[in-house]
């Protein structure tokens, strides 16, 4: 504890950690993008049947809240996963202590989420956090395609949000231990977007547009 | 093995033919390979058969076929209920069958014909049947030398193939195609040696299947065997195998290459009987001669041609996915074509190539099954990698004057057909059309085509068509 | 881990290929087979697949088989793949051969291919695709449905599906040819007939079981005055076994057969009779493997061609059928191209009482049949049709006593699925009520 708090692994992990982290996700991203683009010219059969305007079509659709069939079929699992994806990425981008940051480090600045709003959303993805580990647990079909992984990368996105959220609200821990635990677990999610699952965030555009330029362009059919 | 060799020793060797054999080609309505000097080259136009006619004698006409001299006009007719004849230039076989079927000429312009008489099939030659007859008898060939006759044959549940009247003194369990040597004198075919029993798939990869030169199959049983191809010398049979379920590999008179491929296609002999054949390895489809990668590797490649003087070999090629063009030596031409490109025609001279290549703007519509596309499937010629400014409807195989200065093919446009020379197309529209032949000094071109229920032949010098 | 809180009810099912094959593997042998295998599929597509799917369990009631065993998670989409790929890649190609043989029942005998679930999945993810890739690796292993394989020899021996001998498809072809001629004049079917506007082609069961097919085309083609014509030789069959199987080399070579046909008889496009399987086939995955990006010749399925005809006055309909009928639309033509609209045109012009199942369109339940499951033969049926209550339950639903569908591996699976769960219903394809209500002009018929 006396470590974690000491000034030297804050200056760390607010420092030259940042750096790595961010080089680690940008980087880490562009190099699996890039792995699977040029693998895909490889395989021939993917890149030449893409269409952009079938892609934007199938996105569009799964992009909207109930907005294809199985959206409808699942209306709380909809309604939660969008909140949760919002919140996910609209919180940490706009909050205001991220934001004041980015004006000491870069001079930049951008618009600004009202605190008590921000809280709230952080709320929100905790709690979605929540109901996708009860539905890992409950749910027949979920339960038996979840693997340790599956809890592991739900804890990398529950944990910055946590320790934001307790740092904020200054609970259980001194304030300084949590903005730098905080901090610590924003870095370790970051990193892990490439090289976990999470990297969905990056692939699921291909995959989608894939999909829906072979629905659309070749098949002639909807894919929602 | 051995039998095959001695056989195929006993065969004298003939004039080499600059072409080896692709027999499937051959079954359509033919389409002869040299005009002959025999040729009537003088008359400008004749007037053979009021083809009209046949349809208000007979109660039925079947497609018309012509001779290669274009003095002939055939058709399988339908004389009162349930028989059928052939007719030829307005007069009737005397005799009739049951069933006729497949009409083409050889060179000497005999008419040929599949005929089932008495529930027996075999074979007429103007009129006259084959003494052999078979419980059934199909894909009727004329060898590349326009004389000699096959046919695959089934008797008393065996299958086998007969050549000019004589059968195969063994029968097989099955036979498959029909290839006939440049010489005529020969045939080969993918046979198998026993039946199984339903559902045997343990039997099946052991191998039933070989070839049969002759009607004496090879002692080696393959899983698979296909696209069989004699040498031009008429002596030796080259094919396409499964060993396994997995590998492929050529076999020469039944001797494995000793490489083995993730896929093969139809080998074919040089004028020096080496064997090259596509084979496709990790990294995509190259060319191998006796086993070996002599190419770059490209997405696809057909099986190749020599050129008739031997030096050269050209090919259909894809060298990007979904784009298609030729390659001569393993040097694709430049421009590449959206739907597909068909197998390369060399000049006499073995200087120029040309082939078939099909075109559409928006590849992706597959559009109606009564209409065209516009813009879509358009079919062209493309010499030495330059395609026809006019594209066509449908577009035949292009033919070489004798000194490769021209090229001319039958096209289609809006129903009707033309004869195309250098890519201009002529101002002779037929409403049914055969592949134009040079002269054999390359001044004229004779032309066959029925106009107005009429078949005339034309001889017509090349700049006026 | 998490893995198996749930036990699958076994039902022991002996398959000799599956048997035999498995028998013949070593740990090694598998290890390099599928690591090529994997090698050879380039992998990119599956590892962005792999990556992306959360194991969120969207896709579940996508599958019919999934809805039919009461939401038994084996049955799922993921979890097929959690059974099969995902054991592949977490450990490395270094399965038992008695988990190959696990993962080819799962593969070839619990997943139709049908693609409904790329429909339910968030991100889209072919699992179609990945469950093909389980039976490639099956196929390089040996380890195949018995019944399944031997189509796929019958495939690379004869270019067609049923073991057809060359003269026995020409026979077939002439005695239809005859039969019909006594009611049709002169109604023929043009063999080999270089440059007709369109080669008909038909997948081998029906010159072996359903010739009356192959009539009823010659006489929607002769009445609507089509040039047309069928090729004498291999490759007039469309269908195509050994792209289920995971023989891709003997699927490319089948698919070639038939496009060099079309080409040699110059023809300008290929209509195809009322498959839906030989469509994927030949519309979009044998020609890839090629390298052709869309089939070299147009491929028009029967459903498109009887529209225009009828659309287009080419063909007049008088007598409509007067059942109630209901239609099953197919997942090759549907959600593989599209056509549904022009079948519901189809059928409303010749069925007085046309009755929507529900789902129905792109999200049709499948048939249980397709994707070379009921290939894989007799000793399957019976999973087959505990694997499609819910189709069975849509059907009922209708009220309709006929189920049209324009697809063999349909007709088959539903006319099991009628019997089993005992429906009272039958199953047509479109050209048996089309030809019984199309107008045959006078002077076509053949005076008695």
């Amino acid at each position: 504890m006396k470590f974690i708090m000491s000034e030297g692994f804050y200056a760390f992990v607010s420092g030259p950690m940042v750096w790595v982290a961010f080089l680690v996700f940008i980087f880490g991203s562009a190099y699996r993008v890039y792995k699977i683009i040029s693998g895909l010219k490889k395989e021939a059969v993917v890149l030449p049947y893409m269409s952009f305007k079938y892609s934007l079509r199938s996105i569009a659709h799964w992009a909207t809240p109930f907005g294809t069939v199985n959206w409808r079929r699942h209306p709380i699992m909809t309604v939660v996963t969008f909140l949760f994806h919002f919140c996910l990425i609209v919180t940490p981008v706009f909050l205001l202590a991220h934001n004041i940051l980015w004006l000491r480090a870069w001079h930049i600045k951008w618009w600004t989420l009202p605190e008590g709003l921000a809280d709230f959303m952080t709320l929100l993805v905790m709690l979605c956090c929540l109901f996708f580990l009860l539905r890992r647990l409950i749910e027949r079909e979920v339960k038996f395609v979840t693997y340790p992984s599956d809890f592991f990368i739900l804890t990398i996105v529950f944990l910055p949000f946590f320790t934001g959220f307790l740092a904020y609200h200054q609970l259980f821990l001194p304030y300084k231990a949590l903005i730098i635990t905080h901090i610590l677990f924003g870095e370790i999610m970051l990193m892990a977007i490439p090289f976990t699952r999470l990297a969905h965030m990056l692939f699921s555009v291909f995959t989608r547009a894939y999909t829906g330029s072979e629905f659309g362009m070749v098949r002639h059919a909807r894919d929602w | 093995m051995e039998a095959t060799s001695k056989l195929l020793e006993q065969v004298q060797p003939i004039s080499q033919q600059s072409v080896p054999s692709s027999s499937y080609k051959e079954a359509l309505p033919a389409t002869p390979k040299k005009a002959g000097d025999s040729f009537d080259w003088d008359t400008r136009k004749k007037l053979i058969a009021n083809t009209d006619e046949w349809k208000s004698k007979f109660s039925e006409v079947r497609p018309f076929n012509v001779s290669g001299d274009g003095e002939k006009i055939g058709s399988v007719v339908q004389t009162n209920e349930e028989t059928f004849t052939v007719c030829l230039n307005g007069k009737q076989w005397e005799e009739t069958y049951e069933k006729v079927w497949t009409l083409k000429f050889k060179n000497d312009g005999k008419a040929v014909c599949l005929v089932m008489k008495d529930n027996a099939w075999t074979v007429a030659v103007d009129g006259l049947q084959w003494k052999e007859k078979f419980d059934y008898a199909w894909n009727l060939q004329i060898a590349l030398n326009g004389r000699d006759i096959g046919i695959n044959i089934k008797k008393d549940d065996h299958y086998g193939v007969c050549l000019d009247d004589k059968p195969w003194t063994q029968g097989f369990a099955d036979v498959r195609n029909l290839f006939i040597s440049p010489d005529g004198t020969m045939s080969a075919a993918s046979v198998a040696i026993k039946g199984l029993a339903e559902a045997d798939i343990f039997g099946f990869q052991k191998g039933v299947w070989t070839v049969a030169v002759d009607g004496t199959p090879w002692d080696k049983n393959f899983v698979n065997v296909w696209g069989l191809a004699f040498s031009p010398d008429s002596r030796h049979v080259a094919a396409e195998t499964r060993i396994n379920l997995y590998d492929y590999a050529i076999v020469v008179d039944g001797i494995l290459w000793p490489q083995t491929f993730k896929c093969v296609c139809e080998p074919r002999f040089s004028t020096k009987n080496n064997v090259i054949a596509p084979v496709k390895i990790p990294q995509g489809w190259t060319l191998a001669m006796d086993g070996k990668p002599i190419w770059k590797t490209f997405v696809q490649l057909w099986p190749p041609k020599f050129s008739p003087d031997g030096k050269k070999i050209a090919a259909v090629v894809a060298p990007d996915f979904g784009r298609w063009t030729i390659a001569v030596d393993g040097i694709p031409w430049k421009q590449t074509f959206s739907d597909t490109v068909l197998d390369p025609v060399f000049s006499p001279d073995s200087k120029r190539v040309a082939a078939i290549a099909k075109e559409s703007k928006d590849p992706m519509n597959m559009g109606s099954s009564l209409h065209s596309i516009k813009g879509n499937d358009r079919w062209t010629i493309v010499v030495d990698g330059i395609p026809w400014e006019q594209d066509f409807d449908m577009i035949w195989d292009p033919v070489f004057s004798p000194d490769g200065s021209m090229v001319a093919a039958k096209a289609e446009i809006n129903g009707k057909y033309c004869v195309v020379a250098n890519g201009k197309a002529g101002k002779k529209m037929f409403d049914t059309l055969w592949s134009p032949v040079f002269s054999p000094g390359g001044d004229k071109l004779l032309i066959r085509g029925i106009q107005d229920g009429k078949y005339y032949r034309y001889v017509l010098p090349r700049e006026e068509i | 881990m998490a893995a198996v809180a749930e036990t699958k009810e076994v039902k022991k099912i002996i398959d000799l290929g599956l048997e035999e094959g498995a028998k013949k593997l070593t740990p090694e042998r598998i290890e390099k087979t599928i690591n090529n295998a994997l090698t050879a599929m380039g992998g990119a597509r599956l590892d962005a697949y792999v990556s992306t799917c959360i194991h969120c369990g969207l896709c579940s009631e996508a599958c019919h088989y999934y809805l039919s065993h009461d939401g038994d998670p084996h049955f799922s989409p993921v979890g097929k793949v959690k059974q099969t790929m995902w054991e592949i890649l977490k450990h490395k190609g270094r399965v038992s051969p008695a988990a190959i043989k696990q993962m080819a029942e799962i593969a070839y005998t619990e997943c139709n291919l049908c693609r409904r679930c790329s429909m339910y999945c968030p991100f889209g993810i072919d699992i179609a695709y990945l469950i093909s890739s389980v039976r490639r690796m099956c196929h390089l292993l040996g380890v195949t449905p018995q019944y399944l394989q031997d189509t796929a020899h019958s495939h690379s021996a004869t270019m067609n599906q049923m073991w057809l001998k060359q003269d026995e498809w020409i026979d077939t072809l002439f005695w239809q040819e005859d039969d019909y001629r006594r009611e049709i004049k002169n109604l023929t079917i043009p063999l080999d007939k270089e440059g007709a506007d369109i080669m008909y082609s038909v997948i081998g069961p029906e010159p072996k079981f359903l010739a009356m097919l192959i009539g009823n085309a010659a006489k929607i083609m002769h009445v609507a005055g089509v040039n047309w014509t069928f090729p004498s030789f291999d490759g007039w069959d469309n269908s195509d076994m050994a792209m289920f199987s995971g023989d891709q080399e003997i699927m490319g070579r089948v698919k070639r057969a038939h496009f060099e046909a079309a080409m040699r008889l110059k023809v300008k496009r290929i209509v195809m009779g009322e498959c839906g399987h030989a469509f994927r086939s030949v519309y979009d995955v044998g020609n890839r493997w090629f390298g052709w990006k869309m089939p070299p010749v147009p491929i028009i399925h029967a459903i498109q061609f009887y529209y225009e005809l009828i659309k287009e006055g080419r063909l007049k309909i008088v007598k409509k059928f007067k059942e109630p009928v209901t239609l099953h639309d197919p997942c090759n033509v549907v959600r593989g191209r599209g056509l549904q609209e022009m079948a519901r045109y189809v059928i409303n012009a010749i069925c007085e009482d046309f009755r929507e199942m529900s789902p129905n369109r792109e999200h049709n339940f499948c048939c249980a049949a397709g994707g070379g499951v009921i290939n894989c033969g007799p000793p399957w049926k019976m999973k087959r049709m505990e694997g499609n209550r819910v189709k069975a339950e849509q059907m009922k639903a209708t009220g309709a006593r006929i189920v049209i569908t324009p697809c063999h591996n349909c007709h088959s699976g539903l006319e099991d699925i009628i019997g089993y769960y005992k429906l009272g219903m039958r199953t047509k394809f479109i050209s048996d009520i089309l030809v019984d209500a199309i107008e045959v002009p006078e002077a076509m018929k053949v005076k008695k």
